[in-house]
């Protein structure tokens, strides 16, 4: 009967060149045994390089590999046999690597997280201590750590990676891994050694013990993840139990402590920073007007939106152009028509003539109305009582920047600046006016031609928008011209 | 605290930070700084280390590493997680925030680290293992651009002249100019603003200094310039990154009347606008020399803990704010999970068959994880599933039982009986005198 003695270091390899021979030999599980490190003396073991190299290739997936990998690092004496025993499943039974309800895989797959999680507790529970001289190009640490399974092997690569400036050596009973001048090395283990002292564990303590916050004691969830198994080896360990005796007395003694008189110097700062707020009654000017709109409470919209978006461009704009309600974009930039829909909308303008940069561009409704969807915002249209409490800025806006023409682009402005949105696409094109006289042309707006999915169709209605635009600069031009 | 007599011998570590600080105003050794800056940053949530870009020193010029998952390096007795070096350059504040330790009318010790304080302390934390890294968070002092512009020359440095490949969480000032935050997200693994509460009003009564709409402009700078640093140029150059790690938000819980459904609401816009990470709710709890305007209360653990879970279901199971709080009296049940809750009060969803059922429905079974559902529908592609075999998949059958039907499994009457919410109940327990 095979026997396969691994060796200590490298037992991974060791343990895949084995099975793939044997499984390619065709020997069952029930006829190999295997141990790591020289067993008690077997009379029929054979040296695993008496074992032939594999014939032929042999294909498993890629989650075997993945989950041999990682069981091979257990303590328990079991492993190999149990991995080579589904290797041998393997062979016949496909799927098997899915099904997480079978019996044999449920228990290599507990193994490898009992594994994983003694990696990454070795990750983050090794302490080093400086042994070297602190101002030495090189800097020279050591730790002693007792993983549970054999798991520093593949974890010392983590921190070769993580410090590679400096010198380091972690011990354990089982391995001792070196690294030195960015080589790693490993050799045998050791008892624990005598590693000097280091002042900032000190600090670590102190830091420890601040962070704590002893209104909130839970000792049960530190047990679970810091189990006391680990404490020996952890500098900062010893501080617990006094923690968790004076936590109560420290948090009762919070609560009961009467409040004191602030210091001297806090009413002068405080006062120092309540700026004078003078609300001011009619806007006088543009800059006035943003701040206002920006407090505007007027309907519910403010309370999701980040902020409003004021209307934007030069004080003697004969052309106001009035979209509907800041989007997603607009929102987070406060400006208004910087979205795609807005990007749409400058292309098309400059295409038709307009001079986009002596337009005054606005919305009907100063703040985004939406629904959360996980992590977007799906728009919503306003509805006509939030129009008519934004009404109020946008004839703030046009009282103040006197266009000679509005150019309003879809239901909502035009419902806005002409109290109807009724039949908006046989009102395209013609002009109305607003109640205070001003002419207002009448377009749809552009995130209409974003929306539609057939390409001719968009193409269609862009040129039509096109037209309408083109219309409306002809018109500002006569308007212009009296 | 070290006591004096071994000072003398204290490592060089010690001895330069207290050479430094004979040149300041205040004589307090670098070890009695430390438990005052630590002390007053321990009411920040977060300790998430994970999720940033890969990064190691394998050059051997550098120090430190990421690698996806972040790591917890120490639990303290409070059951959290010490992953970062959490601290305030300082707790000196010119605001007034009614539940903030360091609020400037609170009696609290002061103090303050310098530039190279702080980088000393994150590098030989790091150097031994304690730490992935540096959270970094100040009180205001002078102005908020004075403050954020040392908090970035900390971050700069320890970048830029150090070499450090750790994780560094800043906390940025929401009133700092928009140069300062775009600096702070390119050596910052992570930014975050905190909400500090779950409704404009709140903040504006407790903290009156803070402005809602101020941090919420702030938040969106932050989504802009991450997304703005993911489009390449016209020269096909991508820009530096920004943040990689995202953006992160805390509120405190329990410090004012806002009840869950109110909170959830925030919390969905606030993922829905701004891209976050994380929104971390913080309970109340006991702070040292409390303001008369917020009384203290016992931390409201166990509410917290139900609104990470439902945080949880918002983001991963499918379930939104409306449907989490829906036919409560707006808050969640403190007794059994709000998933089980939900299920309790949606019997007729159920049973689910697990052989048949999509994901999204699987989802909402209790007892069923997210990784539960994604072995279950792996698995049934191969053969029909048993009690068994779910338990052995990692379903919490418990919780699952009556909201299951399988080939060796009816709930029967189980789930329209009556006393189906009385039995999840956890037991009658003995009240603490205090």
């Amino acid at each position: 009967m095979p026997h396969v003695a691994l060796p200590h270091i490298g037992t991974d390899t060791a343990w895949r060149d084995a099975a793939r021979g044997l499984v390619s030999r065709g020997v069952p599980p029930s006829e190999v045994t295997w141990s790591r490190g020289a067993a008690e003396a077997d009379l029929f073991a054979t040296p695993p390089e008496e074992i032939a190299p594999a014939s032929k290739t042999i294909s498993v997936p890629r989650s075997f590999v993945e989950l041999a990998n990682t069981v091979i690092w257990h303590s328990d004496p079991e492993r190999f046999a149990r991995l080579y025993a589904l290797l041998w499943r393997l062979g016949s039974e496909k799927g098997l690597m899915e099904d997480r309800g079978d019996a044999d895989l449920a228990k290599l797959r507990a193994m490898e997280k009992a594994v994983r999680r003694d990696r990454h507790k070795m990750t983050a529970f090794v302490r080093f201590r400086e042994i070297g001289a602190p101002d030495q190009p090189r800097r020279r640490f050591a730790a002693w750590f007792e993983p549970t399974h054999h798991t520093l092997e593949p974890t010392a690569p983590f921190f070769a990676r993580r410090f590679a400036d400096m010198d380091w050596m972690i011990a354990t009973p089982d391995l001792t891994a070196v690294f030195e001048d960015g080589a790693l090395g490993f050799a045998e283990g050791q008892p624990k050694p005598e590693i000097p002292d280091d002042a900032t564990e000190e600090l670590w303590g102190t830091y420890f013990r601040n962070i704590f916050n002893p209104a909130r004691l839970k000792v049960g969830a530190m047990m679970s993840e810091m189990p006391k198994k680990y404490w020996k080896n952890l500098p900062e360990a010893r501080h617990i139990p006094e923690m968790i005796a004076s936590a109560e007395s420290r948090a009762r003694a919070m609560q009961e402590a009467a409040p004191t008189l602030p210091p001297l110097r806090a009413a002068k700062i405080t006062e120092r920073l309540a700026a004078p707020r003078v609300l001011r009654p009619m806007a006088d000017d543009l800059d006035q007007l943003k701040a206002e709109e920006n407090a505007c409470t007027r309907c519910p919209l403010y309370e999701n939106a980040t902020q409003a978006v004021p209307g934007e461009g030069p004080r003697d704009a004969d052309l106001m152009v009035v979209g509907e309600q800041p989007g997603d974009q607009e929102d987070l930039a406060g400006r208004p028509f910087v979205g795609p829909a807005g990007q749409m909308f400058d292309r098309i303008a400059r295409e038709a003539g307009i001079e986009r940069d002596r337009a005054f561009v606005t919305n009907a409704v100063k703040h985004f109305k939406f629904t959360p969807k996980g992590k977007r915002r799906i728009h919503q249209n306003p509805n006509t009582s939030e129009i008519k409490a934004c009404r109020f800025w946008v004839k703030s806006e046009i009282e103040l920047i006197r266009p000679k023409l509005i150019l309003s682009m879809g239901g909502t402005a035009a419902e806005s600046l002409t109290g109807s949105r009724k039949g908006i696409l046989s009102r395209r094109g013609s002009i109305e006016a607003t109640e205070g006289g001003v002419p207002v042309f009448l377009t749809v707006h552009p995130s209409y031609l974003l929306r539609l999915p057939d390409p001719a169709l968009r193409e269609d209605e862009t040129e039509k928008f096109r037209a309408d635009l083109k219309s409306a600069q002809a018109h500002l031009e006569e308007l212009r011209a009296q | 605290m070290v006591p004096p007599d071994k000072l003398s011998q204290a490592p060089p570590l010690v001895r330069q930070g207290q050479e430094h600080y004979l040149n300041l105003m205040t004589t307090h050794s670098l070890e009695r700084k430390l438990a005052i800056l630590s002390d007053a940053a321990r009411y920040d949530a977060s300790c998430a280390s994970s999720g940033t870009s890969k990064r190691n020193s394998k050059d051997g010029k550098g120090l430190g590493s990421t690698e996806g998952s972040g790591i917890c390096h120490a639990y303290a007795p409070d059951g959290r997680c010490i992953s970062l070096l959490k601290i305030l350059m300082t707790n000196f504040c010119i605001f007034d925030c009614a539940y903030c330790v360091n609020r400037v009318s609170s009696n609290t010790e002061r103090a303050r680290f310098s530039v190279d304080e702080v980088v000393k302390l994150t590098l030989e934390f790091y150097r031994r293992n304690y730490i992935e890294g540096l959270f970094l968070s100040s009180g205001i002092i002078q102005s908020p651009d004075k403050t954020m512009e040392d908090m970035v020359r900390i971050a700069k440095k320890l970048r830029l002249e150090e070499n450090f490949r750790g994780y560094i969480h800043l906390k940025t000032i929401p009133e700092a100019s928009e140069e300062l935050i775009e600096q702070a997200g390119l050596y910052a693994d992570r930014v975050s603003i905190n909400v500090e509460m779950p409704t404009d009003a709140s903040v504006t009564q407790y903290a009156p200094e803070k402005k809602p709409d101020t941090i919420r402009r702030a938040m969106a700078g932050v989504r802009m310039r991450k997304e703005a640093a993911k489009e390449k140029s016209h020269t096909g150059k991508r820009p530096p990154r920004f943040a990689p790690a995202g953006q992160s938000t805390q509120m405190i819980i329990g410090a004012d009347g806002s009840n869950d459904a109110t909170i959830l609401g925030q919390s969905t816009r606030l993922y829905s606008s701004y891209g976050l990470k994380r929104v971390y709710y913080s309970a109340f709890s006991p702070i040292p020399d409390a303001t008369a305007k917020l009384p203290l209360i016992k931390p409201p653990l166990m509410r917290e803990h139900r609104l990470y879970q439902a945080d949880w279901l918002m983001r991963f199971y499918g379930f939104d704010a409306t449907e989490i709080t829906a036919g409560t009296d707006g808050n969640l049940d403190l007794s059994i999970d709000p998933k089980l809750a939900w299920a309790l009060r949606n019997r007729h969803a159920f049973p689910v068959d697990p052989m048949r059922a999509d994901r999204e429905t699987l989802l909402r079974v209790p007892g069923f994880g997210e990784r539960t559902v994604q072995r279950i529908i792996a698995a049934r592609r191969h053969r029909r599933l048993r009690w068994d075999d779910l338990a052995r998949m990692g379903a919490n059958m418990k919780n699952a039982r009556p909201f299951v039907s399988l080939l060796d499994w009816t709930p029967g009457a189980l789930l329209d009986s009556p006393d189906l919410a009385a039995r999840f109940a956890p037991k009658p327990e003995q009240l603490s005198l205090f």
